[in-house]
């Protein structure tokens, strides 16, 4: 065995393992502290398959980002979390049953009989100054770049449907809100007014630095 | 030398335990959103893989743009979430029965 091949197996064992945890653990934190892990793990098995930008983009959007949003959420749950695990041993065999199948199917097809070394050949190796993240951007800023607005434009709906779904209006009695409709609205004559009126002489008033001399 | 198949059945691998997760915790919509992230962790293996063998970068911004989606869907989903617990105090699937006929 290489040491190529033993770090594949390292990894691909990392991230069985954590996804198997994270299916059968009770607590959804550390649930979703499995799930981080079988995510580095898959980066880190990504990035041996050469796809050096996306294995760092899985770190740092989902284990930075998405992860974090998932622990967030349940600690703000107050979940109880022995009525969601009624039913797990019900489950079981149904659960073992139809995902052995459908492993077993899909191994048929993707094995090695189909899809092994001796089969496929052995991959091109890229040359010593290859980029992967300029050979990513650069078609994906020219062939793909209507998808990639549309990818934009996906992420921005995301911000307005988590906002707007998850903003919570309180009674105005208890809190003040802004109004940004009658703020923009607003003219300058609205918020200060010039009042004419006669000038009054007052008396000069000693200055505190004299009376304290 | 790492085959094309180590990595598909690797896939395949995922792609099960994330199976067998949405039918153990079919009661926790948390457990469930987590193993859905993680079937689409599976399937982009799969398109890692397929890339590195073809020599072709195309796999690879299609998993760019799988991630972009995932992300959208899980935050929207996570709001529906503490929406849905807000209402009714309960993420239970059992419980969000109201529109069963």
């Amino acid at each position: 065995m290489t040491f190529e091949l033993f770090i594949f197996y390292l990894l691909t064992a990392v991230a069985t393992v954590s996804g198997l945890m994270m299916i059968t653990i009770k607590n959804p934190v550390k649930a979703a502290l499995w799930l981080i892990l079988a995510f580095i793990a898959t980066a880190g098995v990504w990035i041996m398959a050469q796809a050096e930008f996306l294995g760092l983009v899985l770190i740092l959007v989902y284990v930075g980002a998405l992860m974090v949003l998932f622990l967030f959420v349940v600690m703000m749950l107050d979940v109880n979390i022995s009525v969601l695990k009624e039913g797990f041993t019900q489950y079981l065999p149904l659960g073992v049953m139809a995902s052995i199948a459908i492993f077993s199917m899909m191994y048929l097809v993707v094995g090695p009989e189909h899809f092994g070394i001796d089969v496929t050949g052995e991959p091109v190796s890229n040359s010593e100054n290859y980029n992967n993240t300029k050979s990513i951007a650069i078609p994906l800023y020219t062939t793909h770049a209507y998808a990639f607005v549309l990818a934009a434009v996906l992420l921005l709906l995301g911000i307005v449907a988590a906002i707007s779904l998850t903003l919570r209006r309180r009674p105005t009695t208890e809190v003040l809100y802004q109004n940004i409709d009658k703020q923009v609205k607003t003219l300058a004559t609205d918020r200060f007014r010039l009042v004419k009126m006669a000038s009054v002489v007052e008396k000069a008033i000693p200055s505190k630095k004299e009376d304290e001399k | 030398m790492i085959a094309l198949s180590d990595y598909l059945i690797f896939g395949a691998v995922l792609f099960m335990i994330s199976m067998a997760g949405i039918f153990l915790n079919r009661k926790n919509v948390i457990i469930l959103l987590m193993s859905i992230e993680l079937l689409l962790l599976a399937v982009n293996t799969n398109l890692v893989a397929f890339s590195h063998y073809l020599n072709d970068v195309t796999g690879q911004i299609f998993v760019f743009f799988i991630l972009t989606v995932a992300a959208a869907e899980a935050a929207i989903g996570l709001a529906i979430v503490v929406l849905v617990f807000r209402k009714r105090k309960t993420i239970n699937i059992d419980d969000l029965s109201s529109l069963k006929g």
